[in-house]
C-alpha cells in the first residue's frame, strides 16, 4: 500500500516535470490555445492598474491587457489579470506566468538585454519626483533633501535613481525600503519617512488614494529621471511581440484619425484609406498578424483610442487629473507616435 | 510436493531487490535532478536570459537603512548581501538571546504557586502564539510610527537619549578612539568572572567548601573596565545625538524597523519557548523536588540545582527547533523594511534579473546559518544529556 502511494507521488513528480517544456513553444499559440490573456498588473495603483469600485481592474495599463485581448480574441474581457509586486514581475514573465507585463514598468537597456525581455511602444511617459508634507515648509526642492529619510519601493529603477541622485549632489539619505506600496505609504503618512519617492503619476496616485487629507501633501517640482513606461513581453515569439506592439499603435493612431469608441461604427464605410485600414475595411493586417481583420476595430470600439483611456484612467475624468503634458499626440506637443498602420 | 524448495529467482530474492529499489531511487532523484538544471538551463539560454555569478562583483548602486559595517552603493553586490547577511545575524542572535529569557520567566511562572502571575503567563502564551508572527510584526511597526512623535518633538527620557518615530537615539563615549579598550575589558573581565566560578564549583564539588564566586566575579566585570578607564584618563566626553535638519546627527541609533522586529520576534518565539521549559520543568518527577526539599534546599536551589540539569535534557531538542524558527522568521523583514539578507537580496535579484542565482544563493545561506545553530545546539544537547554511571 505504502509503495503504490510512493510509486504515484513519484509518477505525479515527473507528469509536472514532463509538463513544464509545453509552456516553452510560442505564446501567440498557447494564448489563442488558452482562449484567455494572462496579463501581469500592478497589485494595485489607481489610474494605471486597480480594481474599481466595481471588481473589475481598470487602468492605463489594464486597457493595454485588454486592447491586446480585444485584437486576440475580439473581447476586451478575456483577461486574467495576475496583480505582481516590483519584485515578482520580472520573473512572472519570463517563467511562462503570465504572458505580457503591463504595470508602470520602465523600460532600462538592462531589462531590454539581461532579463530577456521585449518592450512594446511606450504607453506613458513619467519622471520620479517626491512627495513631501507641507509642514516641511523649508523645503522648496530636491536639493533641499540633504540628511532627509526616504520612503522607496524596493527592487525598482527609482531607488537606484535616489541614490544616484543624492550621490551626484553629494548628500547623505536614509532609505527605508518596504515591499508592498500600501504598507511603504502607510509608513510615510505616519511621518516614517520625510519624504516619499516614485514617478510622478504615482505619487499622485498615492496622494489622492491614500493620505489621511491630501491637500497636506505637496510634489516637488524635481523630477530627477526620465521613466518611460511600456508593457513588455518575453524574448522568442515575435508574432506575440508584433501584436502586443500594433494593439498599442493602434490606440495612439486611432486617436490620431479622431476615431473613438463613440464615433467608430458611424465611421464604417467612409472613403478615408487610413481608416479603412483601421476598421478592417481594408483586409491585409489582420491576416498579417494572425488575427481577425477588424482587431483593431474592436480595440478602439472596446478599449477606446489612447486619448480616450488616459481621461479615463488618469486624466481629466479621473481623480488624478494629470496634465497630458509629454503624453500628448506627436503633432499636439508629446511624445506619442505611431508608425504608419499599413 | 517434494520436500526441497524450488530455487528462488535472483529478482525475488529479498536481498537482491533492496538492492535494486535503492539504485532506482537513487537513478531517479538524479534525474530529475539532472532534468531540472538542463531544462532551466536551456530555457534560459533560449531566453537570452544571463546567467552566473559575475554580478556579485558588479557596484549595487542602491543604499541600504541600516549597516553594521560602513556601505557605499559604489561598493559591490556582494558586499550589500554581506550587510543584510549580518544584519540577519544580529536580530537572530540577540532575539535567541532574549526569547530564552523571557521564555524561561514566563515557563516558569505558568507553573507558580501565585494564581495570578500563573494566570498572566497563561494569556501572555495564549494569545502570543496564536497570533500570525507577520500580524504581531506589522503590529509592533505601526505602533511605533504612529505613537511616536516627530523628530522636533521627541521625548527625552534622560538627557541626550531621543525617543522618536525615527528610532531610539543615544549618545556614545567619545574618549580619543580608545573606547574598544575598556569594552575589551569588560568582555575579559566576564570570560574571567565565568572561569572563576566555573573552579569555584569544580573546588565545591571536590572539597566541600564554598566560595564568594558571584561577588568576586561582579568585582571583576565592574572594576576591570574601571580600572583601564582610568588609566586612559578618565575622559568623560560623550558624542550625543542633535537635532539637525531632518533628523538627529551623531551618537547610536536604533531604527523601528530593528525594534518592531526585534520585539515581534522574540515575543512571539518565547511564547512557544515558555511551554516548552514548562514542560520540560513537569517531566521532572515531583519526587526529586519533594526530596530536594526535604534536603533543606530553598526553591531557587532546588529549581537551578535538581530540576533545571534534568529538565534541560527534555527542553534542548524542540528549544533547538524554536531557534531555528526565529532565525528563518526574521526573513519576514521585508514586510516592514529592516534591511536584512532576503530585503537585500530581494533588492539584488530585481536589479540584476539573476532569481535563479541569486535564491540559490538566499537558500544556502540561511542553510548554513541553520545547520551551524543546529550543530551548537547537539554539541550542547549531548553535554547536558544524563550521564548513566
Amino acid at each position: 500500500m505504502k509503495r503504490t502511494a510512493f510509486w504515484a507521488a513519484l509518477a505525479i513528480a515527473c507528469g509536472i516535470g514532463v509538463a513544464m517544456p509545453a509552456q516553452a513553444g510560442t505564446t501567440f499559440d498557447a494564448v489563442k490555445a488558452r482562449g484567455i490573456l494572462n496579463c501581469g498588473v500592478h497589485t494595485g495603483l489607481a489610474g494605471f492598474g486597480a480594481p474599481d469600485d466595481k471588481g473589475e481592474w481598470a487602468g492605463l495599463d489594464v486597457d493595454v491587457c485588454r486592447a491586446v485581448a480585444a485584437a486576440m480574441f475580439g473581447d476586451a474581457k478575456k483577461v486574467k489579470y495576475v496583480p505582481l509586486t516590483t519584485q515578482q514581475r520580472f520573473t512572472a514573465l519570463q517563467s511562462g506566468e503570465i504572458d505580457m507585463l503591463s504595470r508602470n514598468t520602465t523600460v532600462t537597456s538592462q531589462r531590454d538585454t539581461e532579463l530577456g525581455m521585449n518592450f512594446g511602444p511606450f504607453n506613458f511617459y513619467d519622471g520620479q519626483g517626491f512627495l513631501i508634507s507641507k509642514k516641511l515648509s523649508k523645503v522648496k526642492s530636491a536639493k533641499d533633501l540633504k540628511g532627509a529619510t526616504i520612503c522607496v519601493l524596493p527592487g525598482t529603477t527609482t531607488e537606484l535613481n535616489l541614490t544616484d541622485y543624492f550621490r551626484a549632489n553629494k548628500m547623505n539619505f536614509k532609505p527605508v525600503v518596504i515591499e508592498k506600496q500600501d504598507e511603504l505609504a502607510a509608513a510615510f503618512f505616519a511621518g516614517r519617512c520625510d519624504a516619499i519617492t516614485s514617478d510622478s503619476s504615482q505619487l499622485a496616485s498615492i496622494r489622492s488614494a491614500q493620505a489621511p487629507k491630501p491637500e497636506d501633501y505637496t510634489l516637488l517640482p524635481d523630477l530627477i529621471s526620465k521613466e518611460p513606461f511600456a508593457p513588455a513581453v518575453r524574448h522568442g515569439d515575435d508574432q506575440w511581440f508584433d501584436l502586443v506592439k500594433w494593439s498599442v499603435y493602434a490606440m495612439f493612431e486611432a486617436e490620431e484619425k479622431g476615431v473613438g469608441s463613440a464615433n467608430i461604427d458611424s465611421l464604417k464605410g467612409g472613403s478615408d484609406p487610413t481608416i479603412k485600414r483601421l476598421l478592417g475595411e481594408t483586409p491585409g493586417l489582420g491576416k498579417a498578424l494572425g488575427v481577425n481583420e477588424d482587431w483593431a476595430y474592436q480595440i478602439v470600439k472596446q478599449v477606446g483610442n489612447y486619448g480616450e483611456s488616459f481621461d479615463r484612467n488618469v486624466g481629466a475624468n479621473s481623480k488624478l487629473k494629470l496634465p497630458r503634458g509629454l503624453n500628448s499626440l506627436w503633432n499636439q506637443g508629446g511624445l506619442m507616435y505611431s508608425p504608419p498602420v499599413r | 510436493m517434494t520436500s526441497q524448495a524450488p530455487k528462488t529467482p535472483w529478482w525475488n530474492d529479498r536481498a537482491n531487490r533492496a538492492i535494486l529499489y535503492q539504485v532506482a531511487v537513487v537513478g531517479l532523484v538524479v534525474l530529475a535532478g539532472w532534468y531540472l538544471i538542463s531544462n532551466t538551463l536551456a530555457n534560459l539560454a533560449a531566453r537570452n536570459i544571463a546567467t552566473g555569478f559575475d554580478f556579485l562583483t558588479r557596484e549595487a548602486g542602491f543604499a541600504i537603512g541600516e549597516t553594521p559595517i560602513d556601505f557605499d552603493p559604489a561598493d559591490s553586490y556582494a558586499k550589500a548581501l554581506l550587510i543584510g547577511l549580518l544584519n540577519t545575524v544580529i536580530v537572530a542572535v540577540l532575539g535567541v538571546i532574549l526569547s530564552t529569557l523571557i521564555g524561561t520567566i514566563v515557563g516558569i511562572a505558568r507553573l507558580s504557586g501565585n494564581w495570578l502571575v500563573a494566570r498572566i503567563a497563561t494569556v501572555y502564551v495564549e494569545i502570543l502564539r496564536n497570533i500570525p508572527v507577520l500580524l504581531q510584526l506589522l503590529f509592533w511597526y505601526a505602533l511605533i510610527t504612529e505613537a511616536l512623535p516627530e523628530p522636533g518633538d521627541a521625548f527625552q527620557p534622560l538627557e541626550g537619549v531621543f525617543l522618536s518615530n525615527r528610532g531610539l537615539k543615544y549618545p556614545t563615549p567619545d574618549w580619543g578612539g580608545l573606547e574598544w579598550l575598556v569594552l575589551a575589558a569588560l568582555i575579559l573581565g566576564i570570560v574571567l568572572a565565568f572561569l572563576l566560578s566555573r573552579w569555584a564549583r569544580l573546588r565545591q564539588a571536590a572539597t566541600g567548601q564554598t566560595f564568594p564566586s558571584l561577588r568576586l566575579g561582579l568585582a571583576l566585570i565592574l572594576a576591570w573596565p574601571l580600572l583601564i578607564w582610568l588609566l586612559i584618563g578618565a575622559p568623560t566626553a560623550f558624542d550625543a545625538p542633535m537635532l539637525d535638519g531632518f533628523d538627529f546627527t551623531g551618537g547610536h541609533s536604533v531604527s523601528p524597523e530593528f525594534v518592531a522586529l526585534l520585539t515581534g520576534l522574540t515575543l512571539y518565539t518565547a511564547s512557544f519557548i515558555a511551554e516548552i521549559v514548562r514542560s520540560g520543568i513537569l517531566a521532572v518527577a515531583p519526587g526529586q523536588t519533594e526530596a530536594a526539599l526535604a534536603l533543606g534546599l530553598k526553591r531557587g536551589q532546588v529549581l537551578r540545582l535538581v530540576v533545571m540539569p534534568q529538565a534541560l535534557r527534555v527542553i534542548i531538542p524542540p528549544l533547538t527547533s524554536q531557534f531555528l524558527n526565529l532565525t528563518k522568521n526574521s526573513s519576514l523583514a521585508v514586510a516592514i523594511g529592516y534591511p536584512d539578507l532576503v530585503s537585500v537580496g530581494n533588492t539584488t535579484i530585481n536589479q540584476t534579473g539573476q532569481a535563479i542565482e541569486g535564491v540559490a544563493i538566499l537558500m544556502a545561506v540561511y542553510l548554513i546559518v541553520s545547520l551551524a545553530i543546529s550543530a551548537f545546539m547537539n554539541w550542547y544537547d549531548k553535554k547536558t544529556a544524563l550521564v548513566s554511571r
